[in-house]
């Protein structure tokens, strides 16, 4: 299967006032396949939404790329000019971000909006062209009456409802990959469900990157699973293997410490303290100072990246059953500066 | 036998939306004819989507608006509406902890201070000393270092400043805690620390909760009983086991089958309600569900079901629930 996406060594951080670099994300690998749903799962402060907007190249001006590669279809994206990445972002790669309620213009209407992507990336279509193709489109994320529906405003629509404009906002020129980042987390769960049944359909027609916190969402729509702790890749493998057999402590805290339909009324289990701040990473391991199996070794030293079965990867010090380094994710330990 | 310390009766909220000239004025329909009782040391979850009136139940059981009609008692007083002393001894054995930890305290004024503040305003306690000690010992029940009485609250993380607002409400000796989505905005991992600080409170300080969220499996979590609302109204009500085991209201069950589970296996029958929630201006005659029902029937549409105790402790708003077994018609 090919990679759509991949992330190859990259690096990220932010400029301070001082003009020091923090860095935030280190040494990210992962790759989206065609046609597969992979979620990108973490706290807040974790790095995922910098993760999806560094494929959009659209990360803040304090960001700095510190090194590495994404490839999207084979050729690096970081590499690409302005120019170029506009042609690329809403055509190939479209993203729908958390709030429905601020991501839409209130001032324009539903149809305008939608229509406005068509026009910028196929200049030569006719209106009456946009026009059916935008209701075609409001008709195809499950919008009832969308012939009245494309004439009216933001405020005239729903939660729910202003998420589904968003969607088709974000499919109306077939786009390769679909990034949903939390995009289902500011609604009611009937809400959540419907949209949730809308983006497995999606499936069908290109990969999606689910960025979110609730691995209820992940388990739902994904095929992969990436775990990322304060910037960095903890451990990464498929839904089953995840799911069912987490080996990183921080994964294995993160499920347990979710209260679930089946679990009981004993004390939910904790990790002790909350994800640092950026100034405050550990030179090592970065959840070291809430693991519970931290070994001396992890203070300072960046645990190295293990394949365990089924293109399983660990990051951490601890042994596991199985395991084999892997040089891939270890060897280009080389970012400019730290 | 536990005793009733809080009841509710026929508890009814609507909002005017303000009369336009020749047309009959318009009311939210916030909170209708709600009744239910509150049992010394247990924990009543509720549920429902927003808009269905959860948080202005809240409110109005805490006297911060005032109802339409009906009566909130505790421990046989009668304490509806606005007290006309906020200093009353009664409204302050109940007490809410609200959801955005960011937005309920203020940036200046040292958390110390913010938690001693309702404490001097109700002078449970006098004496700069004494009132300090007091603050700490309220830092510690928390969770919280009493060292961190002089730092601000940008110096906090979102669990910590829910710990802060925690002890805030904790500082007049509450019997009473109102959560409203209290632990809504926190990150998984700091969730579970807040929750568990919510039961090791329950047990420590013998308090009662109502504990509002829209996150079923948190609700089931800390629940004893569970009660989901509707468009301002009770569609069913339970001990949380039976809630789940023996789901009666098309919505619950609804509700239920709509939470993303973590786990690998086949997904379960998923029932996917159709559109929004009603504008709650004008309710939908008949049953407040039916327009979104999947077991919708004309008489539905036509008649107001009514809450009725189908088992013991199990009541349920729906026409086609009746005696003991659940089922019939």
């Amino acid at each position: 299967m090919s990679k759509l996406i991949e992330f190859k060594n990259y690096s990220m951080g932010f400029r301070n006032e001082k003009g020091q670099i923090n860095n935030l994300l280190d040494n990210i690998c992962f790759s989206i396949e065609e046609g597969k749903a992979v979620g990108v799962v973490g706290e807040s402060g974790c790095g995922k939404s910098m993760t999806s907007l560094s494929i959009m190249g659209l990360l803040p001006t304090s960001a700095v790329i510190q090194g590495g590669e994404i490839l999207y279809k084979g050729t690096d994206l970081l590499k690409k000019s302005e120019i170029e990445m506009q042609k690329i972002r809403g055509r190939e790669i479209a993203m729908i971000f958390q709030e429905p309620m601020t991501a839409l213009n209130p001032v324009l209407t539903i149809g305008f909006q939608i229509g406005e992507v068509l026009k910028i990336h196929f200049p030569n279509l006719k209106e009456e062209d946009i026009k059916k193709e935008v209701i075609q489109q409001l008709e195809l994320v499950g919008i009832p009456n969308p012939e009245a529906r494309v004439n009216q405003y933001p405020h005239q629509f729903s939660g729910g409802m202003r998420q589904r404009v968003m969607i088709a906002m974000a499919l109306i020129c077939k786009p390769k990959l679909l990034i949903a980042d939390e995009a289902t987390t500011a609604l009611d769960v009937t809400i959540q469900a419907q949209v949730l049944d809308l983006m497995k359909r999606l499936k069908e027609n290109g990969s999606l990157m689910v960025v979110t916190h609730n691995l209820g969402v992940v388990a739902e729509i994904c095929d992969k699973v990436v775990v990322m702790y304060a910037g960095r890749v903890v451990e990464q493998g498929s839904l089953e293997a995840i799911l069912e057999n987490p080996k990183h402590p921080y994964t294995r805290g993160l499920m347990a410490a979710i209260p679930t339909m089946v679990s009981s009324d004993k004390e939910l289990y904790t990790i002790p303290g909350t994800v640092p701040n950026i100034e405050d990473f550990e030179k090592g391991c970065r959840f070291f100072p809430r693991c519970e199996y931290r070994l001396d070794i992890c203070k300072d030293n960046i645990p190295p990246t293990k394949r365990l079965m089924n293109n399983h990867y660990v990051q951490c010090w601890l042994e596991f059953e199985g395991e084999e380094a892997n040089d891939d994710f270890n060897n280009s330990q080389s970012r400019k500066s730290d | 036998m536990t005793s009733t310390i809080l009841k509710v009766e026929n508890l009814t909220k609507y909002f005017d939306l303000g009369t336009k000239w020749l047309q009959p004025s318009k009311y939210v329909h916030a909170v209708e004819n709600v009744s239910f009782e509150l049992l010394q040391s247990e924990t009543l979850g509720i549920v429902g989507e927003s808009g269905s009136g959860k948080s202005t139940l809240a409110r109005l059981i805490l006297g911060l608006i005032e109802p339409t009609g009906g009566k909130v008692i505790y421990k046989d007083k009668d304490i509806t509406g606005w007290q006309k002393s906020t200093l009353n001894k009664v409204s302050r054995e109940i007490q809410m902890v609200f959801q955005d930890p960011y937005a309920s305290l203020n940036p200046r004024i040292k958390i110390g201070d913010a938690i001693a503040e309702p404490i001097i305003a109700h002078k449970i306690i006098k004496g700069q000393s004494e009132i300090r000690s007091e603050v700490e010992r309220l830092l510690k029940i928390v969770g919280l270092q009493p060292e961190m009485y002089e730092r601000y609250p940008h110096e906090f993380s979102g669990g910590q400043r829910q710990r802060v607002g925690i002890a805030r409400a904790l500082s007049l000796r509450p019997n009473v805690l109102i959560c409203d989505e209290a632990v809504s905005a926190l990150d998984v991992s700091v969730q579970a620390q807040v929750l568990n600080l919510f039961n090791h409170l329950k047990k420590q300080l013998n308090l009662t909760y109502i504990f509002i969220g829209h996150d079923l499996s948190v609700v089931k979590y800390i629940s004893n009983r569970i009660m989901v609302m509707y468009l301002g109204e009770i569609m069913e009500m339970a001990p949380s086991k039976f809630l789940f085991e023996n789901t009666l209201h098309p919505y619950t069950q609804a509700l239920i089958s709509a939470i993303p589970e973590i786990t690998t296996k086949a997904s379960k029958k998923r029932i996917i309600l159709e559109g929004d929630i009603p504008s709650p201006v004008n309710p939908p005659s008949g049953c407040r569900f039916s327009t979104r029902c999947f077991k919708v029937q004309d008489i539905c549409k036509e008649k107001h079901p009514e809450l009725k105790e189908v088992m013991p402790n199990h009541y349920v708003r729906c026409h086609f629930i009746e005696g003991s077994q659940g089922r019939g018609e």
